[in-house]
């Protein structure tokens, strides 16, 4: 696959070479790579016998940003009052726990686990994949934070430190709460069926049981039953009298009454030996599926990161302030209104402020989804999160933290959220239906055998709520849904939200965000148009050793392409280009007026350009013409076709410029796209759209989004997206992978389709059931088959839902080791 | 039959061991992360390289 592969892409990052002639050297053979960062990162990871990383891999890398790797960004972090925040020191060692950008696979945490540990001080490395998180512990007298967090960036991985820990502690020991509830359920369950088949199977024989040894059946039923009723079903019984107390009947309500019930008049017949039936094998199966359904949704739940652990990826930790002419580096946290800060070429925003110079550029694509960047003057309001690409800039700080404009966005998102159309509402009012139609059921059941047979009256009312509270109905959906889910999984999609797959089976239209869903997010150069005969490598080149020194998102078109050598007298103009002496000949690059300004002459574009243009020139000529696209997925159309063909009628909404949006549209095949959208118009868009009864699926990727993702009926996050878009998704895309969209729609209605089935089987064998309990022709034994039997057909029915043949990867990765085991031997 | 008896409180008694090495194994972190320790088979090999 890998061999395939390595002819047109990168051998690290996997993105197109688009003409790279780059090697890098990996296990003694020459790989193509993209650019000089990936060829960093490879060679370094073969460097230190690390290469079968390559080999194990599931995925392809994320491609090293160069000042990640070259600027030493990290060095504020050996601040030991910094690092203090993220940190805690016990007698010589330090611990820390990081979050891990660009985590994907096994392969991923096994390479920074083991770069880590050739580093001399480092005591202790636990690098989570699950969660994207590592664990690292230092002797201080040899390392700092910023050794430990520059070694992970250079693997070409960017570490973020983990302020909030609450956070991810909390989600850690809901896991493990559950793993225990899960094990007592299990545990306790096995022991109770045993001495439930003894006792059954001499009832189907037609023996006599000793009455010694039923009633001490019983007992020890009894003893092991209790912890798993009052343990295990702890979750259930307390969310069952919640909703009791308000009034509001939740779906746990009839179950938590039937289990109550159940238990109390087993207990009571147990302890009386009045030989009534005890259904503590009922009890605790029934127990035991509700929390391997509890525990499967939650497991799912939990791969997604908090959104305080997105702000925290957000948002820089360290300011630069101004303070009596000096400059002093600073945790943002010790920052105060009125404070001045400094920020430089490249770096992110800490907090909202007003402008102190007379102009700044500003990269404001994280927040109104615009790609070009904006420019602000003296005065005008700037907001945290945002990027300043060009020169330094003095700010006032004006408002911090919970009180910035991004923050306001997440607390959008929340509200957004709380709004949200759930389908759980549907399924708690159904509930409710069936808690009325059982307790008149079993209510009239009582009354009829009081008037007839007074003796029988208890057994069988509580033979009516046994039988329908049926596991089958209770696994329906979490069964179809976590077959769904693993299947999803394997496609490159991660299931964040349990209605999300409901919700996407019902979808008939979908919302674009063009930038980083339907394009790739991020410029390149599409066309370079050479005047006079010039060489265009040669021009490519000098672009490239110009543009290197900048952050300007139109600068990093060229970051994938060779400089032309070392540039001197280099100078930026906010807003207009670069100037820089390459071989003692000056240079401009950027729009034709700059450019133009060094030779004195004017220029017209000679063919018609998409996108943004600028010019290259020198001091007699203009040299080139370059045209900046963010040019498509190559899926795209063919995704747009498949949703049409699924009747999913497409739209974009984006916030960029007319020309680029209609551009997209054309090529993709969309008809209905608006440009210059703002957060608020889409969402208004959205909303009016549902206003209509239509089912609209949102696909986005930017923090500008997330509340427009929130009020989606369903919203799916690109994976290399914002990591607030994925907190407010319902799927999110890993792999970026456009094309596991119309098969997601697909899926979605195939379980929809079988859960359905599962619940039609469910309500035959509840309904069917009820009224032969209520005659009480249904003895215990034949409910506890029924009711395991009827579960079983609904884990079977949903298993159609699994994926069948593993994929390439596995076989590939099985035959691996086997391969390294004759090697070894030889 | 009696030996019923000491037989089922014996095996409960397993089980309440293998529920308390279960619990500390939980505890311990040992489910925390099922995919990452596969790899550690690995680093052994790459010693002795």
């Amino acid at each position: 696959m890998n061999a395939v592969a390595a002819v047109d892409v990168c051998f690290h990052c996997g993105e197109p070479l688009r003409g790279s002639t780059l090697l890098a050297r990996v296990d003694r053979q020459e790989q193509p790579v993209c650019c000089s960062g990936c060829q960093a990162v490879a060679e370094l990871i073969s460097g230190t016998g690390l290469g079968d990383y390559y080999r194990y891999r599931d995925t392809t890398s994320t491609r090293p940003r160069s000042d990640d790797l070259t600027a030493d960004k990290w060095r504020v972090y050996a601040d030991p009052e910094l690092a203090g925040q993220f940190t805690q020191a016990t007698n010589g060692q330090t611990t820390a726990t990081l979050l891990i950008e660009g985590l994907r696979c096994s392969a991923c945490s096994w390479l920074i686990d083991q770069v880590l540990r050739q580093h001399a001080g480092i005591i202790d490395v636990s690098v989570n994949a699950a969660t994207g998180r590592a664990n690292v512990c230092w002797n201080d007298e040899q390392l700092d934070l910023s050794h430990v967090m520059r070694t992970i960036a250079q693997l070409g991985y960017v570490p973020h430190p983990v302020t909030d820990e609450t956070v991810s502690r909390a989600l850690r020991d809901e896991r493990r709460d559950g793993l225990k509830r899960l094990a007592v359920a299990g545990f306790g369950m096995m022991q109770v069926m045993m001495f439930a088949v003894a006792v059954y199977s001499a009832e189907l024989a037609h023996e006599i049981m000793e009455p010694a040894i039923l009633s001490y059946f019983r007992i020890v039923s009894l003893l092991v039953a209790t912890p798993v009723m009052f343990y295990a079903g702890a979750p259930i019984l307390l969310s069952a009298w919640n909703s009791l107390r308000i009034r509001s009947v939740g779906m746990d309500a009839p179950v938590g009454i039937a289990l109550v019930l159940a238990y109390a008049a087993s207990v009571w017949n147990t302890l009386t030996n009045s030989g009534g039936e005890v259904y503590f094998d009922s009890v605790t199966m029934f127990i035991f599926f509700l929390t391997l359904g509890r525990f499967v949704q939650m497991s799912v739940r939990q791969r997604t990161a908090g959104v305080t652990d997105a702000l925290a990826r957000q948002l820089p930790s360290v300011a630069h302030r101004a303070c009596d002419g000096s400059i002093e580096d600073v945790p943002v946290t010790s920052l105060r209104i009125g404070d001045v800060i400094q920020v430089r070429r490249g770096e992110v925003l800490p907090a909202d402020g007003q402008l102190h110079d007379d102009e700044a550029e500003l990269d404001e694509a994280m927040l109104t989804g615009e790609s070009l960047p904006v420019r602000r003057r003296l005065g005008h309001r700037v907001v945290a999160g945002t990027i300043n690409v060009g020169g330094p800039i003095n700010i006032t700080v004006t408002a911090l933290g919970a009180e910035t404009a991004l923050s306001h966005i997440v607390t959008l998102m929340q509200r957004a959220q709380a709004h949200k159309p759930a389908l759980a509402r549907n399924a708690d009012a159904a509930a409710a239906k069936f808690l009325r139609y059982v307790l008149l059921g079993a209510g009239l059941t009582c009354a009829i055998w009081l008037a007839i047979d007074p003796s029988r009256a208890f057994a069988a009312t509580l033979a009516v709520l046994v039988v329908a509270c049926p596991c089958a109905f209770a696994i329906a959906m979490p069964a179809a849904l976590a077959a769904a889910t693993a299947s999803l999984g394997r496609q490159g999609i991660l299931l964040t939200e349990a209605d999300a797959l409901e919700a996407l089976a019902r979808v008939d239209h979908i919302v674009f965000d063009k930038t980083g869903t339907l394009t790739q997010g991020e410029l390149r150069v599409s066309r370079c148009v050479p005047l006079d005969r010039i060489d265009e490598t040669r021009c490519l080149q000098i672009a490239a050793s110009l543009e290197r020194a900048s952050e300007h998102p139109l600068a990093r078109a060229f970051a994938r392409h060779d400089g032309a050598g070392a540039v001197e007298e280099l100078a930026t103009f906010a807003g207009q280009g670069i100037q820089g002496r390459i071989d003692d000949r000056v240079y401009r690059i950027g729009s034709p007026q700059f450019v133009a300004e060094l030779h004195s002459q004017k220029h017209e574009p000679p063919v018609a350009f998409n996108g943004s243009v600028i010019l290259l020139g020198d001091e007699q000529r203009a040299l080139a013409w370059f045209e900046l696209t963010d040019s498509v997925r190559p899926a795209a159309a063919e995704v747009v076709r498949d949703l049409q063909s699924l009747g999913i009628e497409p739209l974009i909404l984006s916030g960029d410029g007319y020309t680029a949006v209609t551009t997209v549209a054309q090529q993709v095949g969309i008809t209905d796209a608006t440009a210059r959208c703002s957060a608020k118009e889409k969402l208004a868009r959205l909303l009016s759209l549902q206003q209509q009864g239509k089912r609209v699926a949102v696909v986005g990727d930017g923090v500008n989004d997330a509340p427009v993702l929130a009020a989606g009926n369903v919203s799916i996050a690109m994976g290399r997206g914002a990591a607030l878009a994925h907190a407010s998704a319902g799927l999110v895309l890993v792999n970026d992978n456009l094309a596991a969209l119309p098969e997601a729609v697909k899926l979605a209605r195939r379980t929809l389709r079988i859960a359905r089935q599962n619940l039609l089987w469910a309500a035959i064998y509840n309904f069917g059931s009820l009224p032969l309990a209520a005659f009480g022709l249904i003895p215990p034994w034949l409910a506890a088959l029924g009711m395991s039997l009827s579960s079983v057909a609904v884990v079977l029915n949903s298993t159609r839902l699994l994926p069948g043949v593993p994929r390439n990867r596995s076989e590939q990765s099985r035959a691996t080791p086997q391969r390294r085991l004759s090697e070894t031997t030889a | 039959m009696s030996i019923v008896f000491v037989l089922i409180p014996l095996s409960l008694a397993l089980v309440v061991l293998a529920g308390w090495g279960f619990f500390w194994a939980v505890s311990a972190g040992q489910f925390d992360d099922l995919e990452s320790p596969g790899w550690d088979a690995l680093r052994d090999d790459d010693e002795h390289r």
